[in-house]
């Protein structure tokens, strides 16, 4: 690439920046941060430093102190090149595009530099706080769902260290669902929170609907839907053992990356049964709206391969070589 | 056999050789999940008052899967030096400890004890050691290899830069080399986890670190890390490959899961020492990690550092330039918390070198397992401080593909000045050479992939 061309993208994505009001911002508060930092002071509020302090350090003590930072998770920010002096400026933020890897950050001596720290650390922070939660009621609720669980009775914890347990539905689940659904449909939808609450959360308004349309369009039948806790994909057997419908359809959270723990998974077996494993099975990942598979188009994906799978009655490896 | 003690008045008895091994194991959520851990504190340390008194021939009448049954047991059976082994026979394993530890036992005394070893006495004797004994006695250990540069050497600490992509994109992984490269990484090898596991796409990735290596005439080697058969296809095609991987398990069946054999990984080795373009001898490249023979439900009933360190003696046939354990993908089932993720690491690493390989830490963790970032710098650093051969670098620790964390390319350079480490020598020299380093500190031009834009 030669340097006009990357000038002119760089001038574009500066304009862009300043469009929407994120360069200047940040730039300023950054600015402001700093100064205040100089002068010493780390309260926030500002109301309790006293005044003979604030005389040292040569603040006008009716200056006010506030704090008020914009999101570290911008793309403005998330994506400033944070090196210092480097060769070819204009061709640095290029490189933080190509990938979302985190390049250009620069260092302190051979550490990271604050601001790559932190939103490392926010990344993580927001990882960890959809591993511990639970799924948001109101939306089981909304979309008619009730709710099951698997032989998990110690918490999210014995969840963690005993997936073999989070495969079996508990002997209440299978009497709860024998009771409530109906038998042998074309399509058996089920949601799981698996290892993230919020991947359900951020997904599961937009992708139903589409699914249910979609093969109620096909002329599908489709079983009474439900929500199962402390879920794992390997789940799906009981379910076919109990309600012996065509295609078993799970949707569930998928582990958390840094930083994004909206992603899904749509597992989807023919006839799962006890036995089967994930050769057994086929599955949509990364379903998320930012540069994950969209779940509009996942859910009408999702439809054709349940299709496929009900024409050449099978799934996984076998439905590989059977479309051979 | 009668394998019996009193502990704290109480009597403590045990049916065989497996069982006392997997109870003797510091506390696994792994061991755990597979039954074989000791259920009360006091089980594990009677376990381990009797493991102590075990001679090391029954060990190695003991292996985790009998000879006839397991081709990993029998590649590791079949290696032993019968005249080494029969001066050690007699030693029980406590008696091997602090033999290990004796002021008098020089690093070639033990390197030349391992090829009198199985992988059952290498595991017994690790379950007797403290963290800081594991430190201390793979510190007077050196394993070291060549193959394009030489890793291992005392004094150095080298990177494998892993510039992954979650779609394998040439320019992603382009700008993350250089920005490695700028940091001083690499100097293991420069090594991608492809997205895309075909012919093509591998053979294109091949392709792309050799242009960079060849224009900047880096001491370093290349490596894709696709499936063996992939990269033996790319070998025989004539692509131009570095180090040759492959994912290794502790049992015939647990590799059987990886879609992989003895017979197969013979065949990598000889293309590999054939068609490979560095000037070796080393060419394998190889990770473990405890718990994937139990997730594959091939342990055969054995804890998994047992399992680990078959891993160790399989590797050995290869004379592998480089093997790392993976020792925190795997996720909490197997390894639950900072703390057990840390002591796995350190008893991997131990367990590589006692077994004669040259040995690095992909020091680890998942969102899901109970660690964060900092775990992983502690355990980095006693690591270092045992003389590990090399550490993953990757941007910020994070890698987008994987989704999982691991060291940074600034977590190197920092240990390296905090212990007086240097990389790879042919591989400073040549950080000197284009002005990165000096004295061994990253210079003022460190740092910037965009160093690397001007050739």
């Amino acid at each position: 690439m030669d340097d006009a061309k990357i000038n002119a993208i760089v001038e574009a994505v500066i304009q862009q920046l300043i469009a929407a009001g994120a360069v200047s911002t940040t730039g300023l508060d950054v600015k402001t941060v700093q100064e205040s930092q100089r002068a010493g002071h780390t309260n926030a509020t500002g109301t309790s430093a006293s005044e003979h302090l604030s005389a040292r350090t040569g603040r006008n003590a009716a200056q006010p102190v506030n704090f008020d930072l914009p999101d570290p998770n911008d793309d403005a920010y998330r994506y400033r090149p944070g090196v210092k002096n480097p060769i070819d400026p204009a061709a640095l933020p290029e490189l933080i595009k190509s990938t979302s890897a985190r390049i250009g950050v620069g260092r302190a001596g051979p550490r990271y530099r604050t601001p790559s720290l932190l939103l490392f650390q926010a990344d993580h922070a927001i990882t960890q706080d959809a591993l511990h939660r639970d799924i948001d009621s109101k939306l089981l609720e909304e979309l008619g769902l009730f709710s099951v669980q698997t032989r998990i009775t110690g918490g999210k914890e014995q969840y963690l260290l005993r997936p073999d347990l989070g495969r079996q539905l508990s002997d209440e689940a299978k009497k709860v669902i024998a009771e409530r659904c109906v038998k042998s449909p074309n399509i058996q939808l089920v949601v799981g929170d698996g290892l993230s609450a919020a991947a359900i959360e951020a997904n599961l308004r937009q992708i139903f609907p589409v699914m249910v349309q979609g093969f109620q369009s096909a002329g599908l039948s489709i079983g009474t839907p439900f929500y199962v806790k402390y879920c794992r994909v390997g789940v799906m057997n009981d379910i076919g053992e109990v309600i012996k419908p065509d295609v078993v359809i799970l949707l569930i959270g998928e582990r958390p990356g840094l930083g994004r723990a909206e992603s899904m998974s749509a597992y989807m077996g023919y006839k799962p049964q006890a036995g089967d494993n994930d050769a057994d099975r086929d599955v949509v990942c990364n379903i998320y709206e930012k540069n994950g598979t969209n779940p509009l188009e996942a859910g009408a994906f999702i439809v054709q391969l349940a299709q496929k799978m009900l024409k050449y009655q099978a799934s996984g490896v076998k439905l590989k070589l059977a479309t051979k | 056999m009668l394998l019996r003690t009193k502990l704290h008045g109480k009597t403590y008895e045990f049916p065989d050789i497996r069982v006392l091994m997997g109870k003797a194991n510091e506390e696994k959520s792994g061991d755990q999940l597979a039954g074989v851990a000791a259920t009360t504190a006091a089980e594990r340390i009677a376990a381990r008052l009797i493991l102590a008194e075990v001679p090391l021939w029954l060990l190695r009448e003991n292996p985790a899967i009998p000879y006839d049954q397991d081709e990993v047991t029998r590649v590791i059976q079949d290696a032993v030096d019968e005249s080494i082994f029969e001066e050690i026979r007699v030693w029980t394993v406590g008696e091997f400890r602090e033999w290990l530890l004796d002021d008098a036992t020089s690093a070639e005394m033990i390197r030349r004890i391992s090829d009198g070893l199985t992988a059952e006495m290498v595991a017994a004797v690790t379950k007797l050691m403290s963290n800081l004994d594991l430190i201390y006695a793979s510190r007077k250990i050196h394993v070291s290899a060549h193959c394009n540069n030489t890793i291992g050497a005392p004094g150095t600490l080298s990177s494998r830069l892993q510039p992954n992509h979650p779609t394998d994109s040439p320019e992603g992984i382009r700008a993350e080399i250089y920005e490695g490269l700028s940091f001083g990484a690499g100097d293991s090898v420069i090594g991608i986890n492809p997205a895309d596991d075909s012919y093509s796409s591998v053979a294109r990735l091949l392709d792309m670190t050799h242009d960079i290596i060849k224009s900047w005439e880096i001491p370093t080697q290349n490596c894709v890390l696709a499936h063996v058969t992939t990269q033996m296809k790319c070998l025989q095609s004539g692509s131009p490959v570095g180090l040759v991987f492959q994912s290794i398990a502790g049992s015939q069946k647990g590799n059987e899961s990886f879609g992989i054999s003895v017979g197969m990984l013979d065949e990598a080795y000889a293309l590999a020492q054939k068609h490979c373009y560095p000037s070796g001898p080393n060419f394998m490249y190889f990770e473990t990690g405890q718990g994937s023979a139990l997730s594959a439900d091939a342990h055969n009933g054995w804890d998994q550092l047992t399992l680990e360190a078959r891993n160790y003696g399989l590797a050995k046939r290869y004379h592998p330039f480089q093997v790392n354990t993976v020792v925190g993908f795997i996720g909490p089932e197997y390894l639950y918390d900072a703390n057990q993720i840390q002591r796995a690491g350190l008893e991997d690493h131990f367990m590589g070198k006692l077994t004669g390989i040259p040995m690095g830490v992909d020091a680890c963790y998942t969102n899901h397992a109970k660690a964060d970032q900092n775990a992983i710098e502690n355990l980095a650093v006693l690591l270092t401080a045992a003389g590990c051969n090399y550490f993953m670098a990757i941007p910020m620790g994070d890698d987008s593909m994987l989704s999982y964390q691991t060291t940074s390319y600034h977590d190197t350079p920092t240990l390296r000045q905090l212990f007086k480490a240097r990389p790879a020598r042919e591989f400073e020299v040549w950080l000197e050479s284009i002005g990165l380093m000096k004295n061994g500190m990253l210079t003022d031009k460190a740092g910037d992939p965009t160093f690397f834009l001007k050739r």
